[in-house]
């Protein structure tokens, strides 16, 4: 393509970003002559320019708008709705010109007569409300051949203001370096992405070679190597950083498009919605940004979708008819944070758990006992829309969901919040940039692995004894206790097929290295053999053969020149099984603020042991009464054992042999026995030791089950199993609903 | 194929192979190599290739032969495709060769399928055969292969 030709494109698309913010500006407020006065320059510009390269029907176009504009900035029109919506489909309508251009190299078939057709109504002054939107389906011949006359006659007085605008702008209006800035377009260069990302990629393996030579450093004992080698660090340390600048972005570059999509969607909605901005200026790397664009444009296209209200519901819950969207970025700890708060009616936490048991996301028994807080986040399990209804704003095919998938892909965090009645707020955290990441290195079976910090919550080192005990079974899944909370342990060498011989057996453990790893709001231990240290590290992607492997993010040159994967946390937890891949397990944050709760009967559980020692659980709900029976009490009726209890016969269960190893626990005087009624029957289980009730909030459960077992909880810091009570009645042959029991 | 065509030619097993030139970014001695778990088994590694890394592939195991003695360090003819350089471990270089038309054919039928699938044919000498090795297929043999390492 012709330099001219690009060098327009380029420019154009610049003012056309400029343009869509300058349009709404106007709208809030119509009298301000600078911002006029700027719109009208750029679309002026085009203009020109397109006659110059003869684009023919963008320069029809455009000339129609400057037309109108110049109206407008003489004051002989005011700017309302109609004229601006006018004016942005006039944007639209230039950018579609110039992707088509930029694409085909020519204009495209499209005549865009009616757009013509409404900018030439709208320069009638009182013509306006007659004019149905941009619905007309005028005749194009007509109506080019009619604008032209009168815009011509526009054209002598229309050049002169421009001149005279042109000292003034840029001061107020924030815009930045266009055909009219000072200081700044002169200590601007423009440079092609290409470039600047060779260049990254260059000081990566800058940073490479300096961690070798800092390496190699350690060695040597020149005074003279070790200086220029600490000269070397710090030097490449600040181009590093240097060369990182470059490829930072404001956040505003994805913002700016807000305005223009909360605009058009609140009137396709019929609400009133302003959108406000606070840290534009926030700087994110390229990749990020391109990253993050289409996931905040869903959150926000869903702020005003589905969370701000009409106007009339607004004022009758008392607040301003307009509703705001509010985008806030700020820096903090390395990482960004992006929040998308509105002030809408919030998330009917009700309605999302209807809709999650629906749509089989959860069980109904589980939505009962989620907290508030862990059910709002199921909005972003796959296949949950909250709409009511299905809007076509709504159906694009990107679900929260996705919105969290894209997020976390690179390495960052979603959270939301609401309040019923006053609004919601997303919570967006992700990394500064993708390319150069601190990270830990860990060996493991004589491989070093890199796990980047985001994923890593913490590293534990046990010792000795230590080291011997930390590790309970839970049937065969090893779990560790991490300050109350179980932590289901992982070991790499197994999960990455290099463990070789013999089973492991926690008494041969000298030393125990855990590195605590965050996957999908879930925790678990992944066990290495060492963790060696800190480094920054280069990500490098995976060749097309081994992007199958979800387990490794990546790789990247060691110090010492050796290739070491780059370890994902997501991806190993899925491989273990510790992650689930299916959505059904939102439900067990480790957050211990959440209102996780066993299985949502009760929070108070009656805790007893049976098997020397093994520790159970049950749901006090689910206890009539407690009771000890004398050993000589027992009677037998066919195979079961009973006994004489309130005038009735009560059978009895022994837990430790239905689910026990031990045949039959010698039990010397009294039993105690949990009575168990459903109905107007009961039954008695008979257990070991009655240890303590206790009201407390369950914090981690899982989900292993087995026969007469529900899972495992920590209770009071140990491991106890939930009984299923139920079930244990059922395996010991007795059917409580049934009447035939009666009789027995 | 081109009248002249320029062939970096190596040898595994007994075998002696060749594979366009201008399909060769470079061919490098033995390299230090990552294994990478839980890749298939023709996958050797990744090499550190002047701060670029490669996936380092073992023809010998696409091509049905006998495993490399341990002692063998391969050396690496470097192929350069659009993600990326990967690398096929050969026993040992040979020279570069030119070749035209005339003395090729097709490999034989009753060659195995899937050695037949990666060799597009082969190259008469007057001493000795020279099998031309299709880099395409290697490539996308892979893929498929990498079905069970997911």
């Amino acid at each position: 393509m012709d330099d001219v030709v690009k060098e327009f494109l380029v420019e154009s698309q610049e003012s056309l970003d400029q343009l869509d913010l300058d349009f709404l500006a106007l709208e809030q407020d119509p009298s301000n002559a600078e911002t006029l006065a700027s719109v009208f320059r750029s679309i002026h510009t085009i203009k020109g320019t397109c006659g110059f390269l003869g684009f023919s029907k963008l320069e029809r176009v455009t000339h129609v708008g400057e037309t109108l504009l110049g109206k407008l900035r003489d004051g002989d029109l005011a700017v309302n709705a109609d004229i601006t919506s006018a004016l942005l489909a006039l944007g639209d309508c230039v950018r579609e010109i110039l992707n088509c251009i930029e694409t085909a190299g020519d204009e495209g078939g499209k005549e865009y007569a009616e757009l013509v057709e409404t900018l030439t109504a709208l320069q009638t002054p009182g013509a306006v409300a007659a004019i149905p939107a941009l619905a007309v389906e005028p005749e194009a011949e007509t109506t080019v051949d009619a604008v032209e006359a009168p815009s011509a006659a526009d054209e002598p007085d229309a050049e002169a203001p421009v001149a005279k605008a042109k000292p003034r702008a840029g001061s107020e209006s924030g815009e930045q370096g266009n055909e009219s800035g000072g200081s700044i377009a002169d200590t601007t260069v423009r440079i092609d992405v290409c470039l600047l990302n060779s260049l990254m990629n260059q000081v990566g393996e800058l940073v490479l070679a300096r961690n070798q030579i800092l390496q190699f450093s350690t060695t040597q004992e020149d005074s003279g190597f070790l200086t220029t080698a600490q000269r070397l660090n710090l030097i490449t340390t600040e181009l590093q950083e240097g060369v990182m600048k470059t490829r930072m972005q404001a956040i505003g570059t994805v913002w700016n498009k807000f305005p223009r999509v909360v605009r058009d969607l609140s009137r396709m909605c019929g609400k009133k919605v302003r959108v406000d901005m606070d840290g534009q200026e926030t700087e994110l790397d390229r990749t990020i940004i391109e990253a993050i664009k289409d996931p905040l444009t869903h959150v926000v296209r869903n702020a005003v979708d589905h969370g701000i209200e009409t106007p009339e519901d607004r004022r009758a819950a008392g607040k301003r008819e307009e509703g705001t969207v509010w985008l806030r970025a700020y820096h903090e700890g390395g990482q960004v944070n992006i929040e998308i708060v509105d002030d809408g009616k919030g998330i009917d936490v009700e309605r999302v758990k209807q809709k999650a048991i629906a749509n089989n996301v959860i069980s109904a028994a589980r939505a009962e006992s989620m907290g508030d807080r862990e059910a709002l986040n199921l909005i972003f399990s796959p296949g949950l829309s909250t709409a009511k209804e299905v809007t076509n704003i709504s159906g694009r095919g990107v679900g929260m969901d996705v919105v969290k998938t894209n997020i976390e892909r690179i390495g960052g965090t979603v959270d939301i919040q609401s309040e019923p009645g006053r609004g919601s707020t997303l919570r967006v955290k992700i990394p500064l940039t993708l390319a150069i990441i601190p990270a830990v290195v860990v060996s493991c079976s004589g491989d070093s692995f890199a796990i980047p910090q985001v994923s890593l919550l913490e590293l534990v080192r046990l010792d000795g004894e230590q080291a011997q005990n930390a590790i309970e079974m839970i049937h065969d899944v090893p779990v560790y206790r991490l300050r109350g909370n179980l932590l289901p342990m992982v070991w790499l060498d197994e999960q990455l097929g290099l463990h070789t011989g013999a089973p492991r057996c926690a008494s041969d453990l000298e030393t125990l290295n855990i590195a605590v790893l965050q996957a999908d709001e879930r925790q678990f231990g992944l066990v290495v053999d060492e963790v060696n240290d800190n480094q920054e590290i280069v990500v490098k992607p995976l060749g097309k053969l081994l992007q199958g492997l979800t387990c490794f993010a990546g790789a990247t040159i060691m110090g010492d020149g050796k290739v070491a994967l780059i370890l994902d946390a997501l991806g190993l937890g899925e491989r273990s099984g510790v992650v689930a891949r299916s959505a059904d397990i939102v439900d067990t944050s480790l957050d211990q603020q959440s209102d996780t709760n066993a299985h949502g009967d009760s929070e108070t559980m009656l805790l007893f042991s049976i098997d020397d020692g093994r520790r159970m659980a049950v749901p006090l709900s689910k206890v009539a009464r407690l009771e000890e029976f004398e050993q000589g009490k027992i009677e037998r009726t066919g195979r079961h054992e009973v006994v004489q209890y309130r005038g009735e016969i009560l059978p009895l269960v022994h837990l430790s042999r239905i689910l026990g190893t031990s045949a039959a626990s010698a039990e010397s005087g009294s039993l105690p026995v949990i009575v168990y009624t459903e109905g107007d029957k009961s039954v008695g289980i008979v257990v070991d030791d009655i240890l303590d009730i206790v009201d407390q909030r369950l914090a981690i459960e899982s989900q292993i089950a087995s026969p007469g077992v529900r899972g495992s909880a920590v209770i009071q810091g140990r491991v106890a199993e939930i009984l299923d009570i139920e079930q244990v009645v059922e395996m010991a042959g007795i059917h409580l609903p049934r009447p035939e029991f009666a009789g027995s | 194929m081109t009248d002249i065509c320029k062939f970096c030619t190596f040898l595994l097993d007994d075998f002696f192979f060749g594979v366009e030139v201008d399909r060769v970014q470079e061919v490098l001695r033995h390299q230090e190599m990552t294994r990478v778990p839980l890749a298939d088994d023709f996958i050797r590694g990744l090499i550190n290739l002047r701060g670029q890394i490669v996936t380092a592939i073992d023809p010998r195991v696409l091509l049905g032969l006998p495993a490399r003695q341990s002692e063998e360090l391969p050396m690496n003819v470097v192929i350069r495709t659009e993600d990326g350089a990967v690398s096929l471990l050969v026993d040992d270089i040979d020279e570069v060769v030119e070749v035209d038309d005339t003395t090729f054919e097709p490999p034989p039928e009753n060659l195995d399928g899937r050695t037949r699938a990666l060799i597009r044919g082969v190259h008469k000498f007057p001493d000795r055969l020279m099998l031309v090795l299709d880099v395409d297929s290697v490539l996308n043999s892979q893929t498929g292969a990498g079905r069970k390492s997911a």
